[in-house]
């Protein structure tokens, strides 16, 4: 894992000291909230409906066992005892007071943390595959990349003030699980006819008001050529986007408006400047970050014991099912804590949970913990001799919940619970669906379904990309919830169809038993998931179960 | 033709806690909003805004938002507002445990 060098530790040092002498003049009264505005969002402080909020890069999603007790720490110390995690693999803090906010970042930067660019016009915190390092189908870590762009994106002078916020994600696996086609900047490593690794470059990607799915700006773009390459992109954008009206200023409407190939012949041009300017400084630094970034060292242990536990714990053998992935490494797996228990917040981890999660990471897990955009935990690197250890761990913190990829595996953004941009409340809709679906005992019988919530139109619960998505909207001030169907934050990338009119809020979970009911009875075997019989069959019948009246009305 | 004017609470979030107060008749900010001035009239609520801009160093973002009068004081019309009074839906944190 990356480890600050002095360079950083003083950059992040300097910010908290900058930032803690700005609270202070915005408390003596010599800055206005005007001025002091722009400067605690560069630092990742936003007031909210009924706090302020303190927003915690997780670069790439990876975090020590150190850094995540510290994180447990800044939640009990200055908070209310928990935090959530985000679909940018962000943790937020939902309740600091403005004069404490110093004090939480200088804690933050005891551990390399901090909450720069986690808002504002910048380039915000660089996301990654959660499997990254472990995934049994990965070309290479993603990761020392990711941090190569950390560093070159942080404090960029040009930079800083974009005509709109810009997203980048990386993966080093053909499965994308980092969402990579919807942002501003995907990554999707790829080897070329030669065999090497370099990277497809997708730009133009984004939910929000205007969905859309990225475009391939360059099929095969080699390694080394990553800074520059990115760097005219974003130079280009800073540019050519629009900073007349804030709706039309992501890079997405960029391409949308001036055609994908001026963009390309434009980032070609200014990337063949700026190529010479890199004159293989940032190469050298790639190699030095990468050099932090060796794998384990992976032992060679029986996996009997597994097996055993496995065939004796049907509640285990039922966890191992739906929350291990495959290992890179022989005997290892991967294993994805939920951070969804039935009726609980989606991403909300208590301070005790956090340590828990520390411990058995530190203990069994070569001390890695990961932030997936799913809103759950990983702990990438984990012997399978260990597992039913680990279980028994969680169990006891109730971390144990077997249903990742299920149904109650839900996205959902804080929504008006929190949020002061929000339209109408998303995590009691998830708490309801995730309860009532428990309640029916169905979920496995369902399979793999992706339900994500937003409380607003800017997307943060990925609605657009849900299989089942949920909008949450004020509709002449009642909270109205419109579905969409079909979508896919994959490879295969897809934006979700609207399925027709809002639900209210007390009728939006049985409409998802209707649809649910709906795939049960028209889907080819239990092989066939949600998103595959959607595709096969489109909206028509999904739409007849969520509206039986208007259905009727046709009939007769 | 512009729509007729509807009762008003002018209200904002706390400089240092960060939470929703209400500016009262004696132009202090409450915590609790029945102790919130209703302004019936449109232009004593204009110029209640226009008195949030000099209280920049107790709260931050005051807005005028529609409100109903009952018995107990002011209380709200829009879900939004009502939640403002409250705290989340998830937990016991905020307004309605008193913190």
């Amino acid at each position: 894992m990356y480890t600050y060098n002095d360079f950083d530790e003083n950059f992040v040092r300097e910010r908290v000291a900058q930032f803690r002498a700005q609270v202070e003049r915005r408390l003596d009264r010599s800055l206005t909230e005007d001025e002091f505005k722009p400067l605690r969002l560069m630092n990742g402080l936003y007031l909210q409906l009924h706090a302020y909020m303190l927003r915690v890069a997780v670069p790439y999603g990876t975090l020590s066992s150190k850094q995540m007790r510290q994180l447990a720490y800044l939640a009990e110390r200055w908070d209310k005892g928990y935090g959530h995690f985000t679909t940018r693999q962000n943790i937020q803090y939902n309740w600091p007071k403005l004069k404490d906010v110093p004090d939480m970042l200088d804690a933050l930067a005891d551990v390399g943390m901090h909450a720069i660019q986690t808002s504002g016009n910048t380039i915000r915190n660089v996301t990654a595959d959660h499997f990254a390092g472990a995934a049994a189908d990965e070309i290479e870590d993603p990761r020392p990349v990711a941090e190569l762009l950390r560093q070159w994106s942080t404090d960029h002078p040009e930079f800083q003030f974009l005509p709109r916020k810009f997203k980048i994600a990386v993966t080093g696996s053909p499965t994308d699980r980092a969402v990579t086609k919807a942002h501003d900047i995907g990554l999707r490593m790829v080897r070329n006819d030669a065999g090497e690794p370099g990277f497809e470059v997708i730009v133009g990607g984004g939910l929000g008001r205007t969905p859309m799915i990225g475009k391939v700006i360059r099929a095969f773009l080699p390694k080394a050529d990553l800074l520059p390459y990115c760097e005219a992109i974003v130079s280009v954008y800073n540019l050519l986007g629009r900073r007349d009206n804030k709706y039309k200023a992501r890079i997405k409407i960029t391409v949308a408006e001036n055609g994908l190939e001026k963009i390309q012949n434009l980032v070609e041009t200014r990337f063949e400047e700026l190529k010479r300017e890199f004159n293989g400084f940032d190469q050298e630094l790639l190699f030095s970050i990468e050099a932090q970034f060796q794998p384990p060292v992976f032992r060679d242990a029986p996996t009997a014991a597994f097996e055993a536990y496995r065939a004796a714990n049907p509640a285990f053998r039922s966890w191992s099912d739906t929350n291990l992935s495959d290992h890179r490494a022989e005997g290892y797996a991967i294993v994805s804590v939920s951070i969804k228990k039935h009726g609980a917040t989606p991403g909300d981890a208590t301070a005790d949970q956090m340590r828990v999660l520390a411990d058995l990471a530190e203990r069994y897990g070569h001390d890695e913990l990961r932030i997936s955009h799913e809103q759950n935990v990983i702990l990438p690197h984990v012997h399978k001799s260990d597992l039913p250890a680990i279980y028994e761990g969680l169990r006891e913190a109730e971390l144990a919940t077997a249903n990742i990829g299920l149904v109650s595996d839900i996205i959902a953004c804080p929504g008006m619970d929190y949020c002061a941009l929000a339209t109408a409340r998303s995590i009691p809709i998830a708490q309801e669906i995730a309860e009532r679906f428990d309640e029916l005992k169905l979920e496995h019988e369902i399979g793999e379904l992706k339900i994500k919530i937003s409380g607003c139109i800017n997307a943060c619960g990925h609605h657009h990309v849900g299989h089942i998505g949920i909008l949450g909207l004020d509709r002449a001030g009642v909270e109205n919830y419109q579905i969409t169907l079909g979508g896919d934050g994959t490879e295969t990338a897809t934006v979700g169809e609207r399925a027709g009119p809002g639900f209210a809020a007390d009728q939006i979970v049985p409409a998802i038993e209707r649809l649910i009911a709906a795939y049960l009875d028209i889907r080819n075997d239990s092989d066939e998931t949600f998103l595959q019989t959607y595709r096969r069959v489109g909206l028509a019948p999904f739409k007849a179960a969520l509206y039986p009246e208007k259905e009727a009305q046709n009939a007769a | 033709m512009s729509r007729p004017f509807t009762p008003k609470v002018l209200t904002a979030n706390d400089l240092i806690e960060g939470d929703a107060v209400w500016l009262t008749a004696d132009e202090t900010w409450s915590r609790d909003m029945a102790d919130a001035e209703l302004l019936e009239d449109e232009a004593v609520a204009q110029e209640r805004l226009i008195f949030s801009l000099t209280q920049s160093d107790v709260v931050v973002g005051a807005y005028l938002v529609d409100a109903e009068a009952s018995p107990a004081g002011p209380v709200p019309v829009h879900f939004r507002e009502t939640f403002r009074t409250r705290g989340p839906s998830n937990y016991a944190h905020g307004k309605q445990v008193g913190a």
